[in-house]
């Protein structure tokens, strides 16, 4: 179990410091968690804090019990904690076997990687040469990159907008990609997400906005409230409803 | 042959015993051992130093081992080899020198190579340099290759300097024919207080010629890189060369890629980007579990394979 205690991040801003997290606490249990709500309300954030990349201005993280806090990326990554980026990097030189071989932490063999990138829609043969670089769409490393993830298959794994660049064509695809992670990887899974499908088959829903936890309960009473609510995100849109 | 000098065969050759087909090993100055075949000649020069490699035409899928090994302190090596590759024929050439130095004095090995590619001929060159040794005295290698590849032919040049030596001047000047392609790619690194100077200059002098010259490379500690290019368009043709460079410690690189087209259907691109490595580089695969430092080395390892 993954649990945040009394989180906060400020960021340095034109005019002083910006709170981007103000004092969110939320403990994710094994399951299957979508963190949502309006673009620039810290989600990214906080998933970069849970993975060790940013640091906390202040609160706490423990990981089943442990305080991870001043932990690296590295070490939290070694305790079980997998990070899928939500623009992944390119690398010259390093292929996508390479990649996956890392992410799995020993020799894999050839038919194991291209297991990883079948399950991500991806035609293996195609790509377990390729470089990770520019010759590669946005939406093939989106899904190299959730590849990696399945390589490492570790207790939590957090995925920043997985659907981001990613064609209708192929969403549904990865949709069942994390039904079946649900099913089989048994840990705690928090997707970082605005897409309804996926907040669907979510067991919970958390909502951030401006920087603060909003709701975070079982999806059934979140998601009716959300998608009424949905005006709530722009007060300019609000306050005109209310005049018509 | 001693365990050093077989180890270096080994590191810039892959050669354990004897390879098969054609061969020259050269060791402190001197012939340790030929072979030739039946299409691939090897003769000593008469009137200087060095080797002529002549491969008759229509040979196709034969592999020669051309290796020079230095284990001697103080030894100044030059050598001018040449190779006569018959038209229509498809070898690989595997060159490479390997300087193990524990002396005070400087180890040096400067190899001239000149390449007659023929026509229709397809020829891939394989040369790495290596060095190691913990004595004071410098490893040293300044190799000169000259490419003449007629109509239609294809040369491929893999070029690697992965460790150990002090200095380096790489000079290479090519014309090609019509029809003719010429495809260089270098890797390498420096460190501690290494420099390496590499020197282009290609003439795209036929019909349709086509060059591709990309480096790639890492300078490490205080090492110091200089890459210069050139690619020349005397005819319609296609031309492109590239540098590429990671810059880590206080290390520095130059890269000049230039280009003159001399004809109104010369098509010639350069490119040359010089940096570190990328935060988000090294952070994503902290996040597989790499510390900092195995980051880097696989960034390194992935970017010179």
């Amino acid at each position: 179990m993954l649990e945040l205690k009394n989180i906060s991040f400020s960021a340095d801003a034109e005019n002083g410091k910006k709170e981007i997290l103000k004092d969110v606490s939320i403990k994710f249990e094994n399951g299957f968690i979508a963190i949502t709500g309006p673009n620039g309300g810290g989600k990214s954030t906080l998933a970069r804090i849970i993975a060790g990349i940013e640091k906390p201005t202040s609160g706490s993280i423990y990981l089943d019990g442990e305080d991870i806090t001043d932990l690296s990326v590295t070490e939290r990554a070694k305790k079980g904690i997998s990070f899928a980026f939500q623009q992944p990097v390119r690398f010259k030189g390093i292929t996508v076997n390479d990649l996956i071989r890392l992410a799995a932490g020993r020799d894999i063999t050839i038919s194991e990687a291209c297991d990883y990138l079948s399950q991500v829609g991806l035609c293996a043969r195609d790509y377990i040469n390729r470089e990770v670089n520019a010759s590669l769409s946005g939406g093939e490393l989106k899904r190299i990159e959730i590849a990696t993830v399945l390589a490492r298959g570790t207790a939590v794994s957090i995925f920043d907008e997985p659907e981001a660049g990613i064609d209708l064509w192929s969403f549904s695809n990865l949709i069942n990609v994390f039904e079946k992670m649900r099913d089989n990887l048994g840990g705690t899974i928090i997707i970082i997400s605005h897409q309804e499908r996926i907040l669907n088959i979510a067991d919970k829903v958390a909502v951030i906005a401006a920087g603060e936890l909003t709701a975070y309960d079982k999806k059934s009473a979140v998601l009716p409230k959300l998608l009424d609510s949905s005006y709530d995100a722009c007060k300019v849109l609000k306050d005109n409803m209310k005049e018509a | 042959m001693n365990d050093t000098e077989k180890e270096l065969l080994k590191i810039i050759a892959d050669m354990e015993g004897t390879p098969s087909g054609a061969y020259n090993i050269r060791a402190n100055g001197a012939l340790e051992s030929r072979a030739t075949t039946e299409n691939i000649d090897i003769r000593t020069k008469n009137d200087k130093p060095g080797i002529d490699i002549i491969i008759k035409p229509n040979t196709k899928g034969e592999t020669v081992h051309i290796p020079v090994i230095i284990d001697q302190t103080g030894l100044s090596d030059l050598v001018y080899n040449d190779f006569y590759i018959g038209d229509n024929s498809d070898v690989t050439i595997m060159a490479g020198c390997g300087i193990h130095n524990c002396g005070s004095d400087e180890s040096r090995h400067d190899g001239i190579h000149t390449f007659y590619v023929g026509k229709n001929a397809r020829v891939k060159y394989v040369e790495r340099h290596y060095g190691e040794g913990d004595g004071t005295g410098g490893r040293v290698m300044n190799p000169t290759t000259v490419v003449n590849i007629a109509e239609n032919g294809y040369m491929e040049m893999e070029t690697s300097q992965i460790k150990g030596i002090d200095s380096t001047y790489r000079k290479t000047r090519a014309t090609v024919a019509d029809g003719g392609t010429l495809i260089i790619g270098e890797k390498i690194m420096t460190h501690g207080t290494q420099t390496a100077d590499t020197d282009f200059s290609v003439d795209l002098n036929g019909v349709n010629s086509k060059a591709n010259v990309v480096s790639r490379s890492v300078a490490k500690d205080k090492s110091h890189q200089n890459f210069l290019s050139n690619i020349n368009g005397n005819n319609a043709c296609s031309g492109h060369t590239e540098c590429d460079a990671i810059i880590m410690d206080s290390a520095n690189v130059s890269a000049s890629p230039t280009l003159g087209a001399n004809h109104i259907d010369a098509a010639l691109i350069h490119e040359a980007a010089i940096g570190k490595i990328a935060g988000d580089q090294l952070i994503k695969l902290m996040t597989l579990g790499l510390t900092e430092q195995q980051a880097e080395e696989e960034i390194i390892n992935g970017f010179l394979k």
